[in-house]
């Protein structure tokens, strides 16, 4: 009897030891999907990142190229005692001109002397004007100036185009480089810090275009979508959260709302087109219309973050205050907002950074446009930086591939440097209770 | 009281904002929209134009040519763009609409042509071609003999016609956001589709097949779509010289060493046959301004007077570097003149 029983035992047991061990395995095999994934994703993370990284940070650096320029106002058609009328005007395009072709006095046809001329950007020669009509006393003078290059000599000086590959598939050729060769032998050459990449709006020429232009439209534009979206969308938080009846209306504005935090951001685009411009007649392309529909796009965020925050606080601290003679209004301004605000804050800079890196809803308003100078308010003709990348990637030339890399280096370190802000902010101010 | 700092501070801001509002009341740039096609002639001007003059750099935004038109028909003022470029003329029901909403003094300006060329490698066989052969080749459903819709059974180019080389139909181009794409399409497609007689006859039956078969290419691999990149395709044709490409006329010049064009309907795109028009796949690009806004707007005269000049769009003006095909001197003058009196010319 003894023995059966024993018998019963240990097939159980050994049941069991198999089915423990069956889901061990189950275990193990559940863990390496998770780490697998994550290892995965990390992976095509480190790979975006690698991309852009090694395409775009040679955007922070630029050529020049040493030049002696003869400023002679004859050369330049400058006639005696001239106006800074005049000096605006003066044709400093031929003296550049010169200049590097007495570096390079071995090209004789029209093409090689044209591929000389392209070794200097047009940029340089608007660079030389403004040094000219800051030191008039200049003209007449041989200066040394190194002057900005060209787009190809720029690529080839920084390595980004490939002196081993066949001329045929080179853009820049087997004498262009041996002229090349020649000015860096002479320390012609240099290459240093891209100002003009912060400081410049857009241009066509990649070795003059700069992201400043569009920074401040963004900031125009944040600027606006933040005035207007944490405080209505706080006070629409406070109110349904602690103002508002619980009844079937305010139930459909909280189901509304939700809803709105998921509906596609080009759809707002077409709202403010059609009420911002169409009915408001308030000017195309303007941060002001780029705010007003970000903001209509951040306040579903900001209000479920900021209802969250509110639920959040004890109701002991209400209570307490309510109990000391508070009255509603005093207990939600004075003990709740306050108490709070971290966790609105920081959804707040969320928001504000999903708003950052928008471009759908921006383009139905006009703001995906080629606007070179830098917006001086809100209501002048800008872009932001996210459609800086945008149009940049479009343009076929090599040296927009490393501005559209560069600047994406940039609106990430914007967006790290925000998200890293509302995590420090929720660690340090954050009340736990 | 830091709530009460915070909106202080808030309705100081929105103060001044409202403030830069009045400040900019009337607007100091030129605001041009409209086709993708004449947009890189027009930023490269633009640009130039701000520079070297005390004038702001104009704005332009890329709406395509019927997106520009639609903008800029909507009225006059400082809301409303002054400038819309085209790669088509403007139509009639357009001219409607501006006159509609009281934009009804518009100057036409044609700046010049683009035209865009079938080539293939120098050292392959010449090839001479029709439209219709073309899109014989290209389609991507052809009808069959009992007038049924098949996917396009030619694999060489002489099963089309024997006088065309015996070589595998492959062609490289541009991909469907390119506006050299959607030229070659209407002016190469849709004109040889018609010189089909049997899916011509399609037309009668259900217009939006006819539609759908006209401006259909192949996708089984005999048109490959290359990207923007025209530099590409011509390195590729290089590489396989039974293959053909389609670009812009300014890389056949670029390339003229490498690459050869195809007489279309017996003409080969050079300057002259595309300025006078009897090159087929060739189309004007123009701009259209509001004379309304010329005295309004500061630096619209000075910006016509710089795009319309010869250092711009001559013979060896810097549009034409980029590849704009220029008017002949005839055109030219006439253009000129309209601009520099500004004569309403539709």
């Amino acid at each position: 009897m003894t023995d059966i029983l024993n018998e019963m035992a240990t097939r159980r047991e050994q049941k069991l030891k198999r089915s423990l061990s069956k889901r061990y395995r189950q275990e193990v095999v559940f863990k390496a999907f998770g780490v697998a994934s994550i290892v995965s994703a990390l992976l095509f993370l480190v790979i975006l990142l690698w991309t852009i990284f090694a395409q775009g940070h040679t955007a922070f650096q630029t050529t020049q190229v040493r030049l002696s320029v003869d400023l002679d106002p004859v050369t330049l058609g400058l006639p005696d005692n001239p106006t800074e009328q005049d000096i605006f005007r003066a044709s400093f395009g031929t003296v550049l001109r010169d200049a590097i072709m007495a570096k390079i006095p071995e090209a004789s046809s029209r093409r090689e002397r044209r591929a000389v001329i392209e070794f200097i950007s047009t940029g340089a020669t608007y660079d030389l004007r403004d040094k000219v009509i800051a030191n008039p006393e200049l003209i007449g003078q041989t200066i040394e100036y190194w002057a900005l290059a060209g787009d190809d000599l720029n690529q080839f000086n920084k390595g980004n185009i490939d002196r081993n590959v066949d001329e045929s598939n080179r853009q820049f050729k087997d004498n262009q480089i041996a002229w090349f060769d020649k000015l860096d032998a002479n320390g012609d050459i240099k290459t240093t810090f891209n100002t003009n990449f912060f400081t410049n709006g857009d241009s066509r020429d990649a070795e003059m275009a700069g992201i400043a232009g569009s920074i401040v439209g963004s900031f125009y534009v944040l600027v606006v979508t933040l005035l207007l979206s944490f405080p209505i969308g706080v006070a629409a938080a406070v109110y349904l959260e602690e103002f508002a009846p619980k009844n079937r209306v305010t139930e459909i504005i909280e189901i509304n709302i939700n809803n709105l935090a998921a509906v596609p951001s080009i759809v707002f685009g077409l709202l403010g087109l059609a009420i911002f411009l169409n009915v408001a007649h308030l000017p195309r392309s303007a941060p002001v219309v780029g705010g007003l529909v970000l903001t209509l796009m951040s306040l579903p965020t900001i209000i479920i973050s900021s209802r969250a925050a509110i639920k959040a606080v004890p109701p002991s601290i209400r209570e307490a205050a309510t109990g000391m003679g508070a009255s509603k209004m005093q207990v939600v301004l004075q003990h709740v907002l306050p108490l709070a605000m971290p966790g609105m804050m920081t959804g707040t800079i969320i928001a504000m950074a999903q708003a950052l890196g928008e471009t759908a809803p921006l383009l139905m308003i006009g703001m995906v446009a080629f606007i070179v100078d830098i917006p001086s308010g809100p209501m002048d003709a800008a872009t932001v930086l996210p459609v800086q990348i945008y149009t940049w990637a479009e343009n076929p030339e090599l040296g927009f591939r490393e501005n559209t890399s560069g600047a994406i280096i940039v609106l990430l370190g914007f967006l790290a440097f925000m998200n890293a802000t509302a995590v420090y902010l929720r660690k340090r101010l954050e009340r736990r209770w | 009281m830091k709530l009460k700092a915070l909106f202080t501070a808030a309705a100081a801001t929105t103060a001044i904002m409202a403030g830069t509002h009045a400040q900019a009341a009337s607007r100091d740039y030129i605001s041009i929209v409209g086709s993708s096609t004449v947009y890189p002639f027009a930023t490269v001007v633009a640009e130039r134009f701000g520079r070297s003059t005390e004038f702001s750099v104009p704005k332009i935004e890329s709406t395509g040519s019927g997106g520009g038109l639609k903008l800029f028909c909507e009225g006059l003022g400082e809301n409303t763009p002054d400038i819309t470029n085209a790669s088509r003329a403007i139509k009639s029901s357009e001219i409607e609409l501006c006159a509609s909403n009281g934009v009804d003094e518009i100057i036409e300006v044609k700046i010049g042509y683009d035209g865009i060329a079938f080539a293939n490698a120098k050292d392959a066989e010449h090839l001479e071609i029709s439209r219709a052969q073309l899109f014989m080749a290209l389609a991507k459903d052809l009808p069959d003999a009992s007038g049924e819709l098949k996917p396009n059974p030619y694999n060489k180019w002489s099963d089309i016609d024997p006088s065309l080389p015996d070589y595998e139909i492959e062609v490289l181009g541009p991909p469907p956001t390119s506006g050299t794409r959607d030229a070659f399409v209407e002016l190469v497609m849709e004109e040889g589709c018609a010189e089909v007689p049997a899916v011509a006859a399609l037309e009668d039956q259900d217009e939006d097949v006819f539609e759908a078969v006209c401006k259909s290419m192949r996708e089984d691999g005999r048109f490959i779509e290359a990207g923007e990149n025209d530099n590409l395709i011509v390195q590729k044709l290089v590489a396989s010289p039974e293959a053909f490409g389609i670009f812009g006329f300014g890389f056949l010049e670029e390339n003229s060493d490498k690459v050869q064009p195809a007489h279309i309907g017996g003409v080969i795109p050079t300057f002259e046959t595309i300025g006078d028009g009897s090159y087929p796949v060739s189309r004007s690009l123009f701009f259209y301004v509001k004379k309304a806004h010329v005295d309004v707007i500061p630096g619209m005269a000075e910006y016509l007077a710089e795009f319309t000049s010869q250092d711009a769009i001559g013979e060896f003006g810097y549009l034409t570097d980029r590849g704009l095909i220029p008017l002949d001197q005839r055109e030219w003058t006439k253009v000129r003149n309209a601009v520099v009196n500004l004569e309403p010319n539709l």
